[in-house]
């Protein structure tokens, strides 16, 4: 699909739907947002670049391959879970640094945990997606 | 007291497979993780089934929530065995895998969804929380249809279509029973579960929610009149898949009707009469599936069927000794049914079909391959002083204790049963002269002796388990022992989890 408005609305959209991900990723934890909702959005920044421009030049833009952000994004999330064990208690429990950071707000193993389903699911909807797009050409 | 050791062996296939889609196409580096995973795993749950058959159950609060609102992970001496039997298995399948799966599967993800498949097993045997229970359900669910479709071929395809219908509708009647639960008692907790089911005033609605669980566990675990999901699945995937499969899938689910039906709600003389029933059928129609059946697998298939039946029995039996007797089997019968799946894929590289017809003169071929084949045939059967004898005993003097001829008669017939086709089967495929008429075709003699030997040490490593099953059977008996004093007595594990 070729349109001009699409096209020139979709450069100013795709950083901003980009942002609006990062927010709702960092504001997940006691409010409603989180990773996954974050990574839907992130994609769909994706998907609509994709429509505009065509999937190959998404994919330049993108530079690795989306199935290379499962294996980070579930690594983030399971070094996150794990790293409770080496200050001695249960897995998965939730350690916050004591001072809240500018902008980001407070920083702990929740945030990483978030941060690895927010690649995961970038990584695993792209890849559907761009699979589908590039046999159907 | 939380401990963090019991996780491990669920983290560490975890971090194999997060490695190995890393290494995504790298087929060796996929192997060669796989395998390093599994000697870890096996070494971890090793250290686990010690430290609880020394200490006594362990506990291990998620997250550091407080049971019963967290979710809670038990390590007791039946979890601990299921998921140290499940590591000798894994480990005995990734090596088959290494030469036994196909390159063209490895690429598309054979190794890291293994792996997934096993955290999810090792899961489930651990959980102390049944809605979490579901979870690791549906991640071994989920990995299973993909290691079933794998390639893709068009009988596959059938078989995981009806995999995957009953499987789901497994996983419904399961949900639906954890939300009428949690409706009347307000609690997931399996331990604070046992304590309020009891005094709920309306117990029709608990024995309604054991039906939901009965079948939704007897789905899973293939019973009668359930299980034909299982003959017409398992024989289409790669021999590796199927004794994976074979040997744990459907033990889950087993796991979860005694975890369920000795912790969670004690059941009344009709649930008991029809788990009785249940394992009665069961073993007669797999034993007589079993019969008429050429094909190696599916012989196989259908023998699952039947010792299904066996353990079942145990838990309608509802005794002590039952439940010993159950235990046993159930150990003896993981080793023994990986193993055998293992084999057919072996019997495959060696002639190229499982058609028992099309097959024949192994023995004279491959004297020392056949030879440790029969050791594990034997323990099949149950010849003493091999593996399947001793749970055998038990389990008769158990039903001859409540005087429950008709398990007593269908135990008899299901061992006889099995007797004639695993003596039918060695006879055609191994003392029968192979046909002449096509050729066969032989993979085997064209491998390298590092592949011959990834195909046939597997076979030895569960072989020898089960001879050390049954030649230390006193210590196996110990340890049925101590499992069904934990299913009668229930409290050491309501305080080990809530500390009262």
């Amino acid at each position: 699909m070729k349109s001009t408005i699409l096209q020139a609305a979709s450069r100013y959209l795709l950083p901003i739907l980009l942002l609006f991900s990062i927010f709702l990723l960092l504001r997940g934890h006691y409010y409603p947002g989180g990773g996954f909702v974050g990574g839907l959005v992130a994609s769909i920044a994706f998907v609509l670049h994709s429509f505009a421009h065509g999937t190959d030049n998404t994919m330049k833009i993108l530079r690795y391959k989306p199935l290379s952000l499962i294996p980070a994004g579930l690594g983030i999330a399971a070094l996150s879970m794990f790293l409770p064990v080496l200050f001695g208690q249960p897995v998965m429990t939730g350690l916050w640094i004591n001072q809240p950071l500018p902008v980001i707000g407070m920083v702990g193993t929740a945030l990483f945990f978030d941060l690895g389903v927010y690649l995961v699911v970038v990584g695993v909807v792209l890849t559907i997606l761009f699979t589908i797009s590039l046999n159907t050409h | 007291m939380t401990d963090n050791q019991i996780i491990t062996p669920v983290i560490v296939h975890l971090f194999t497979a997060i490695l190995q889609l890393v290494f995504w196409r790298k087929t060796v580096t996929q192997r060669i993780l796989s395998i390093t995973g599994c000697l870890i795993g096996f070494a971890l749950s090793l250290n686990l089934f010690t430290k609880v058959l020394q200490g006594g159950i362990l506990t291990m609060n998620a997250a550091n929530w407080q049971p019963p609102f967290g979710i809670v992970f038990v390590a007791d001496l039946l979890s601990s065995t299921l998921v140290l039997l499940t590591s000798v298995s894994a480990l005995a399948v990734c090596i088959f895998s290494a030469t036994g799966i196909a390159r063209s599967r490895m690429l598309y993800g054979y190794f890291p969804i293994f792996h997934f498949l096993v955290m999810g097993l090792n899961g489930a045997f651990l959980t102390g929380d049944i809605f979490n229970q579901y979870v690791w359900f549906e991640v071994i669910i989920i990995a299973s249809f993909v290691l079933l479709t794998l390639g893709g071929r068009k009988a596959q395809l059938e078989g995981a279509v009806k995999y995957m219908a009953l499987n789901i509708l497994a996983s419904t009647f399961f949900l639906t029973g954890i939300a009428l639960l949690y409706g009347i008692t307000g609690t997931l907790n399996m331990a604070d579960l046992s304590q309020k089911v009891p005094l709920v005033k309306d117990q029709s609605m608990v024995n309604l929610i054991s039906v939901f669980f009965l079948t939704g566990f007897g789905i899973k675990a293939a019973v009668f009149p359930l299980y034909f999901w299982l003959p017409s699945s398992y024989h289409t995937p790669p021999s590796a898949v199927a004794a994976i499969f074979g040997g744990l899938l459907t033990k889950v689910g087993l796991y979860a009707l005694f975890r369920f039906f000795t912790l969670v709600i004690v059941p009344d003389n009709t649930i008991r009469i029809i788990l009785m029933g249940m394992a009665v059928l069961t073993i007669l129609t797999g034993a007589f599936g079993a019969i008429i059946k050429n094909n190696i697998r599916r012989l196989f298939s259908y023998l699952i069927v039947c010792h299904i039946g066996f353990i079942i029995g145990g838990l309608g039996t509802y005794s002590k000794v039952a439940f010993a007797g159950a235990i046993f089997y159930l150990i003896h019968d993981i080793m023994v049914k990986t193993n055998m799946f293992l084999i057919a894929g072996l019997i495959r590289q060696l002639r190229g079909t499982m058609d028992m017809d099309r097959l024949g003169g192994l023995y004279a071929g491959y004297p020392k391959i056949s030879l440790l084949i029969a050791i594990v045939l034997f323990s099949l059967t149950g010849v003493p002083p091999l593996s399947g004898f001793w749970p055998k005993i038990l389990l008769f003097s158990a039903a001859f204790d409540t005087s429950n001829y008709a398990f007593i008669g269908s135990l008899v017939l299901g061992s006889f049963i099995t007797l004639y086709v695993v003596a039918r089967m060695w006879s055609k495929v191994f003392w029968k002269s192979a046909p002449e008429d096509p050729p066969p075709a032989n993979n085997f003699d064209l491998l390298s002796p590092l592949k011959k030997t990834s195909l046939v040490l597997p076979v030895c490593i569960l072989a020898s388990s089960s001879l050390f099953i049954g030649l230390n059977a006193e210590f196996i008996a110990r340890v049925a022992d101590t499992i069904s004093n934990e299913m009668i007595d229930t409290t050491p594990y309501i305080k080990a989890v809530l500390g009262k």
